[in-house]
This record gives C-alpha cells, structure tokens and sequence, in this order.
C-alpha cells in the first residue's frame, strides 16, 4: 500500500478523527449489533468535538465504517442544507477527505437525523441514525437495570400500556414519532425520533441501518432485508399519517410533509421534508 | 374449600437473615386452595419478610416454598427460571401492597393499570381490554367513568381498590396482601374488608394476608399464624386462636385489643 503523495485531509487528525484502535471498538460492538438485531449495545462512547445531542453517535458510527472510497450524504429531517447536516458534513470532509453528495442514490453513507430518505434505498448503502433515546421503555420504567431485564426475558407487555394510554386519551395512537417498532420479531427497539411515516420503509430495507447514540453510549442495527413491525392493537392497527395537501413546491402527495411558516399572519404551505427528492422532482436535469 | 386437595403452597424449613439480624427462622406452612391464612404479630416480627420469601421476591437463605401450578406440578419457586417465575407471578399470584403507590403505576390511567396484565400475557384488542378493566372497576366498586382518570386523582380508599383490581384481573389462584387495609380510615376499612372477603369467596381465591390488626384478620383469615421474633409461635383455626389463645405472647396480643 502506497501513501497517497497529499492526502486530500486534514492530517493532524487521524483519518475520520478517531484513532483506529476506537474504530476497531466502534465496530465490534456494531458486529455485534447486527448479529442480534434491535438489541442495543453498550460501547465506549468518546468525547467528540461537538455537544452532545448533535448527533455524537452517529458521528461516531460514520467515523468507524467510513472509508477513502466512500461517499457521503448528511440529512437533518431530511434536509441536506440545514446546520447540523453542514456542520457534521464539513466534519467529514475535513477528517475523511471524502466524495459528498445530496443524492441519496449515489451516497454509500448517509447519516440521517429522523429521516429516512424518499428514494427508496439499496443493497450497499448504510443508513447511519443519530439517537437520543435508544431506550423505548425509559419512559415507563425509569431503571435501566430493569428495562435490560424485560427486553432479556422478551417482557414487553409494558409497550403496549403506552399505546393504551394513547388511545385511551386522545382515540387513536397518538406517537407520531420514535413510534416502537419489534425487530426480527424479537427485540423491541426505538426508531430514533424518526416519524413513524418512515416506520415501514425499516422493514426488509435492503441497506444496512446503524443507530448510534452517544450520549446514552449505544449502538444497535436492522440488518438488511430484517423484518421490522410497527406496535399496535388489533383494533388499531399502525396507520401512517396523512396530509390533506401535496407538496407545494413539486406536487408529490406520497411523501413526508414539512410545514412552513410564511408571515404572521399565518400564512403556511407543506413542502417535502426530503429537499434531494423534491428538488429532482421539480428540476431532474438540473440536479445534475 | 377442597381440604382433600393436595395444598397449594407448601412451606418448608424456611429462614431469612439479614446479616446476623434474624428476619424469619424455620417457618413452615401449608395453605390450600381458597383458604385464606392470616399472619400477624407485632411490627418487626418478620411477617413482611416472610411475606417476601414466600412471594419470590426475597430469596431465603434455606428452606423451600412449592406451588402447585395449574397444571397441578409442584413447582419449586426458587427452582424455575427467571421468565417462568415472572409469568406465573402476575397471572397466577396478586400482591397487594399496604401502600397502593407501590403497586400501582401512577403515571398511566386506571384502565392501563387493569389491563397492563392482560397485555403482558398477549392481549392485543383494546376494546376487549377497556371492557375487561371497566368490568374489573365496577367490580371493586370504582365507577366504570373513572376509567381514564389517573390514579392519583383517586382517594386512598379507591387507589387500594384499583391495586386489588389490576392484580385480580389475571384471575390468579393465590393473593398475597400486605396489610392491605393499613392507611385507612375505619369505615373505608370495613368496606374494603367486606370487598375483599366477597371476592375472596366469590373467585375461590387463596390469600396470605399480613396484619397487625386483629380485627383484620378474624374478618378475612380462616387460619392465623402468630409470629413473634421471627418465629410462629402459633398456629390455628382463627376463632380459636383468638378465643382461647395458648402461647403467652398470643395471650398478651388479644389482651391489648380494646374489648367493646
């Protein structure tokens, strides 16, 4: 192997800032991931240069699958141009030196923040979620002794009390977002705070799925093609939500939709939340 | 009552230390299926321990406890693997805390309280679940319209009466209740009592019921265990035990009851 005459990165860093030893940590913990899926495993979580809650997991995770080669697409609720996308995207090219893009079919990595990308995703891709809750039980039962032990013993009747109390206060269920899912038919596992609009592009997604949560130190995975069911009753079934309007840049009526604020005077339209979708919907030469 | 029966929980031999502070020692006892056994004895005498010991949830340092399961096997129940034990403790067996807070999850409604069992053991239609919680509430004499209330806008009287219905609504064969009227004040305590005992008759249901008031247990209880200092130190049926007490502590514990 012959040393690149100028590495196209920032060399006082190592490649993709952490040092390899931490990488090789990373990544047995994210083999181990996707040996069991859904289940999360501890790993030693590293200070990164950025606050927790930026997506310090997911960082990590990129930084440990990441190689010369890759190509690299950062979202923020789908949004390739929103801060946390720019600046976890310039981390990158700085330490990595990597191809970027908006596309998400070109992308051999996309890190995401909630969103799963419109275009449906292929074998070879990595999805990389930064999580800030890996737990879906945390906030029904506060030990975390004891959460280890119900998802050990597959005790799960505790989720469904939640989606209980959804119907039983608001008629329907009411969790739009880090919507539980049950992985392989084992584990129970949160989304990230994805949409639960997203919940069925998981299911035997042929990319990998990486989640990472840096703060709470966890890594779990959907292997491709794994099946992932949403939680619900049989007298209310998951139902994805719905938007009385279409896209109001592009027209498109089966994607996710964000809402903006135009004036004070309440003034607002829907646009899609995916910006790389709708803005090839709009212009396909021009978007490359 | 079948008193033919083989019993339904069997004691043996069984001590709990806590570091070299006895907490019960050499405690055995047989209870049979819709019998209800009474322990009492003043605080520190290691009802509650034994309580623990017996209800799996405080591994004693010797001495068994088998259960008969439904399938009529006795089962040791520090024997059988962690899964096995909690399945059976939140459908065959109910406990009842002296303080509801305990055993109730305050942050969810009455109605999930009811039905978190049912959802533990596979329920999955809402409605059959809602309507098995109303069924429940009305039962313990809580308005079916409370269902979606949360328990801490319930009295204390209405919170015990809901903790009683979340653990009967698996229809379990055994109860533990740990001074379940403590807290209350009289009249409330005379129609939990009066609840309890109906049910208790009506669902064939065993119980060990841990008190300090005798008037508890010769209402509830048809046997009596008196426990002093870790030990019994008599057993029998309730009225006689009451009545013609043999044991000096005993004698002393129905003397000190105000006598109307």
């Amino acid at each position: 192997m012959s040393p690149p005459s100028k590495p196209s990165f920032d060399t006082a860093y190592n490649f993709a800032y952490l040092d390899e030893q931490t990488k090789r940590m990373i990544r047995r913990a994210i083999l181990k991931a996707v040996a069991t899926p859904g289940y999360q495993v501890p790993f030693a979580s590293r200070e990164m240069p950025m606050p927790y809650g930026w997506g310090t997991g997911g960082i990590q995770v990129t930084a440990s699958v990441i190689g010369p080669d890759d190509v690299l697409k950062v979202i923020d609720q789908g949004s390739d141009d929103t801060t946390n996308a720019v600046s976890i995207r310039k981390f990158f090219v700085r330490t990595t030196g990597v191809e970027t893009t908006e596309q998400t079919e070109t992308a051999t990595l996309i890190q995401t923040r909630h969103r799963i990308p419109e275009t449906p995703l292929r074998e070879g891709q990595i999805l990389i979620y930064q999580v800030p809750i890996p737990e879906p039980l945390r906030f029904l039962e506060p030990r975390e002794l004891e959460t280890r032990r119900m998802h050990a013993l597959e005790d799960y009747g505790l989720m469904h009390v939640k989606l209980y109390e959804d119907i039983s206060r608001f008629g329907h269920i009411a969790t739009t977002y880090a919507y539980p899912v049950r992985v392989d038919g084992r584990y129970v596992t949160d989304p990230s705070p994805t949409p639960k609009f997203d919940n069925p592009k998981m299911d035997n997604m042929p990319a990998l799925q990486l989640f990472g949560a840096g703060r709470e130190k966890r890594i779990y995975a959907i292997p491709p093609y794994t099946e992932v069911k949403s939680l619900d009753f049989d007298d209310h079934p998951f139902e994805l939500p719905e938007w009385d309007t279409t896209c109001a840049l592009c027209g498109a009526d089966d994607t996710f939709l964000d809402e903006v604020i135009l004036d004070d005077a309440g003034e607002r339209m829907f646009v899609c939340s995916d910006t790389d979708y709708c803005a090839r919907r709009r212009a396909p030469e021009a978007a490359e | 009552m079948n008193m033919q029966s083989k019993p339904l929980l069997i004691v043996r031999n069984l001590s709990c230390y806590y570091g070299s502070t006895r907490g019960c020692e050499d405690i055995s006892l047989d209870l049979r299926t819709g019998e209800v056994l009474g322990i009492v004895g003043e605080s520190g005498s290691g009802k509650t321990t034994l309580l623990k010991a017996i209800s799996a949830q405080l591994e004693p340092d010797s001495g068994t406890v088998h259960y008969r399961d439904r399938r009529n096997d006795s089962i040791d129940i520090y024997e059988i693997s962690e899964p096995e034990r909690r399945f059976l403790m939140r459908t065959d067996w109910g406990f009842v805390h002296q303080n509801p807070r305990d055993g109730l999850r305050m942050s969810v409604s009455a109605g999930a309280n009811v039905g978190e069992r049912l959802m533990a053991v596979g329920w999955r239609h809402y409605g059959d679940i809602r309507d098995e919680a109303i069924g429940w509430l009305e039962r313990v004499e809580v308005d079916g319209d409370r269902i979606d209330n949360l328990p801490r806008t319930f009295s204390g009287g209405m919170q015990q009466r809901l903790q009683i219905a979340r653990n009967l609504v698996s229809r379990p064969r055994l109860t533990f209740m740990d001074e379940p009227t403590g807290g209350l004040d009289v009249s409330v305590q005379a129609r939990l009592l009066d609840l309890i005992r109906n049910l208790v008759g009506d669902l064939g249901l065993a119980a060990i019921v841990v008190t300090h008031d005798l008037a508890v247990a010769r209402l509830l209880a048809h046997r009596l265990v008196v426990m002093k200092d870790g030990r019994i130190v008599e057993t029998g049926l309730t009225d006689q035990v009451l009545d013609d007490p043999q044991h000096p502590y005993t004698q002393l514990l129905v003397s000190s009851i105000l006598q109307t």
